[in-house]
């Protein structure tokens, strides 16, 4: 078992979250984890990305080599078409349609979604409406974990106890809150991916 | 012991309290920021009362951290590689008196300059003050060389520097800790003299440094951190240093190469080891994040003998981090690189949060400067570096902590005006406070912005040093009581604070103001911490 991951979005937009709630449910599965993060200044609303490694064998590098990347998972649009070089032929992008626009010259929202829609393997949802609707828009991350959780080779139930840990401190609303947004993703991924 | 997930910050720190420190010094800088932080949270260095608040610059913090090593305990101090210029007298001349209590200094290297003005090589540091170096390449060597950092600073009464780069400070892998070691009791130096560099000491300081050099390289030669791993094909040695070995495994998926590898974790280099690496192979391939510290050794001046590839002859590219796929390119592998990114794509560089207070200071001094010449704001190190993009495009330079306002002096002794400094409060405390003193000694014409959002900002919202101390420093470093001026960056006070502004610009000698309201990213951590408490 091996799942390179790319996480992708602007500073600011729980980037980090989705990686703690992978890799604590990746390690109590036993396995083996690597994860690259962005400290520093990027994090002011800039492109921030995290490369994130799980697997069944040791890890070499703290970087997903190019081409090899199992999934790209972006809390924004533009950003997920940023990083398809790491890309693997077979890899999947699964991505938020909500654009987060702190730019002057961010591209026509329609070509961006074209370029999306182009892609082979991709699912493309606006998890901000769907965590809009479960009463919560600051879950809009998780609803987008939820979207890639098909795809992680991890099961549900450990991504769930993985929520109910990292928001353990944040109270029992937060985290049922949360666990809805996990599974509004999951539904509409489950929904969604081609035969 | 289990298992921890940690950062390679995280590791170093964890290694420090477990290998028995009694005390932290650092100024935040990315990325070396996290070890200190860790520890400021860590129970364990409650619990054994740790020292571990921020030091105003890295020169303090590395000079105290020396106090505490005279004093026989064992002291980390921690920086960004730029902080080591900084800390560089008190760094180099470290080596000469030699530690007591177990001494290792953490310079985090920034190669790509991911969050810095340069990607210079602490290694080269390392060799100038001919200290040992260690270099782990995962989370688990940065854990245990700590503790080998301290073994070996005590034994041969040295300081070690440890270098990481980003790579290694913002990853995160498995750490096994081993058991906790006590702190040292207090012991003074054998010899009360050991650390006064009087020339008749330092003279024989120096020469027990050189003298020890060769013992370095014996530890070199047997160190864990240093291996020789045969391999079939000698038509190539490869000699890896640091986290470059990742990358190296990382292109031969069963974990077998080829060809011999040398792997680097500790320097001095193994002579003998790479003596034999050299007599053996045909040619050698050097992998290294950062200057070609190794290439340039094992190549030497005319290049003559055995050919060494590298970042020097193109192998590898002259600048930025390694990658898999660089150091593919750099074997004869495949180049795996999948699709291209849609010619659509546009940056999205860092940028000045909503609501900031900057924005308000930057909008004020761009309106008030508009008719006057152009070219004469100089800047600093912070947050509001990012006023050098668009839309304030309001700054003409940022070079080191602290230069905005010495820039800002000699422009203006040259006549430039206006000539303006913009310098944040943590970095006016760092740096800033002796270059207002040149200038208030010389009477310059300048106006200093110390932009106030008491905190130290772009680094993550650490105590700043200068909290509540501004304006006496000021005063006490001489600038008139009347030229100090104190507004809140708001834009309903936009008339009154460009009013503030053009007045003492029109001053011709030294004034200063101070912009003072808080960083709202550090009000809404403050705030939701509040709220969790009550």
């Amino acid at each position: 078992m091996k799942k390179d991951i790319i996480l992708a979005g602007v500073g600011g937009q729980g980037i980090i979250s989705i990686a703690a709630i992978i890799g604590y449910a990746a390690l109590e599965e036993g396995l083996f984890l690597k994860q690259s993060e962005v400290h520093g200044m990027s994090q002011r609303g800039g492109d921030v990305q995290s490369n994130l490694r799980i697997s069944d064998k040791e890890i070499a590098s703290d970087l997903i080599p190019f081409g090899k990347a199992d999934l790209i998972i972006s809390v924004e649009p533009l950003e997920s078409l940023r990083y398809l070089p790491s890309l693997a032929n077979n890899g999947w992008v699964i991505t938020s349609t909500r654009p987060y626009n702190n730019i002057p010259d961010y591209p026509d929202l329609d070509l961006v979604m074209k370029e999306i829609g182009s892609l082979p393997h991709h699912i493309a949802l606006d998890a901000d409406a769907i965590a809009k609707d479960l009463g919560s828009t600051k879950s809009a991350n998780i609803v987008i974990l939820g979207a890639a959780s098909p795809f992680l080779d991890i099961e549900y139930e450990r991504l769930a106890d993985a929520i109910r840990f990292i928001f353990r401190k944040k109270g029992e609303e937060t985290i049922q809150v949360n666990l809805k947004a996990l599974n509004a993703g999951r539904e509409f991924a489950n929904q969604n991916i081609p035969v | 012991m289990q298992k921890l997930l940690l950062l390679g910050d995280e590791a170093i720190a964890q290694g420090a309290l477990d290998a028995g420190i009694s005390g932290i010094y650092a100024y935040p800088g990315t990325p070396s920021t996290e070890i200190t932080e860790f520890v400021q949270s860590s129970k364990q260095a409650f619990e054994n009362k740790v020292r571990c608040s921020w030091s105003a610059n890295e020169k303090t913090a590395m000079e105290a951290a020396l106090g505490m090593s005279y004093a026989g305990k064992r002291a980390m101090v921690c920086m960004k590689h730029v902080g080591l210029n900084v800390a560089a007298d008190p760094f180099i001349n470290s080596a000469i008196t030699g530690a007591n209590g177990g001494l290792i200094i953490v310079a985090a290297d920034d190669p790509s300059m991911h969050s810095s003005q340069n990607e210079q090589d602490s290694r080269v540091f390392g060799k100038f003050a001919m200290v040992p170096i260690l270099e782990p390449s995962n989370q688990q060597e940065a854990y245990d060389m700590v503790h080998y950092g301290f073994w070996f600073s005590e034994t041969y009464q040295i300081p070690v520097l440890m270098r990481i780069t980003t790579r290694m400070a913002h990853s995160r892998s498995g750490v096994k800790r081993i058991g906790a070691r006590k702190q040292n009791d207090l012991k003074l130096p054998e010899d009360l003299r050991q650390f006064v560099l009087l020339p008749v000491i330092a003279k024989r300081r120096y020469r027990k440094l050189l003298s020890e050099q060769v013992k370095y390289a014996q530890e070199s030669e047997k160190s864990v951190f240093n291996k020789y791993i045969d391999g079939p094909d000698k038509s190539r040695g490869i000699v890896v240093c640091g986290i470059g070995y990742n990358y190296l495994m990382e292109n031969y998926p069963d974990r077998i190469v080829p060809n011999p590898i040398l792997k680097i974790g500790q320097y001095p280099l193994p002579s003998k080891m790479v003596e034999k690496i050299a007599s053996e192979c045909d040619e050698l391939l050097v992998l290294e994040d950062g200057y070609p510290v190794v290439e340039e050794m094992l190549k030497g001046f005319l290049g003559r003998g055995i050919s060494v590839r590298g970042r020097l002859d193109g192998t590898v590219p002259r600048d930025g981090e390694l990658n898999p796929n660089i150091v593919a390119v750099a074997l004869g592998l495949p180049d795996t690189r999948g699709i291209d990114v849609p010619s659509l794509m546009v940056n999205r560089p860092p940028s000045l949060c909503i609501g900031c207070p900057h924005i308000d200071s930057f909008r004020a001094v761009k309106e008030v400067i508009a008719d006057l010449p152009k070219g004469g704001v100089f800047s600093d190190i912070g947050c509001y570096t990012l006023g050098a993009l668009k839309p304030y495009e309001a700054i003409n330079s940022c070079v080191d902590m602290g230069a905005s306002i010495t820039m800002a002096k000699g422009a203006a002794d040259a006549g430039l005006f206006p000539s303006i400094a913009v310098i944040g409060d943590s970095t006016f405390t760092h740096s800033g406070m002796t270059g207002l003193l040149d200038a208030v000694n010389d009477k310059s014409p300048i106006t200093v912005l110390i932009l106030d959002n008491q905190t130290t900002a772009m680094t993550g919202g650490q105590t700043s040093p200068a909290l509540g101390r501004i304006e006496d420093i000021c005063k006490g470093v001489g600038v008139e009581e009347a030229h100090i001026r104190v507004l809140k960056p708001l834009r309903k006070n936009h008339e009154e604070n460009m009013k503030i502004i053009r007045e003492e610009l029109d001053y011709p000698g030294v004034s200063v103001i101070i912009p003072r309201r808080e960083c709202i990213v550090t009000i809404d951590k403050r705030m939701r911490e509040k709220f969790k408490k009550s």
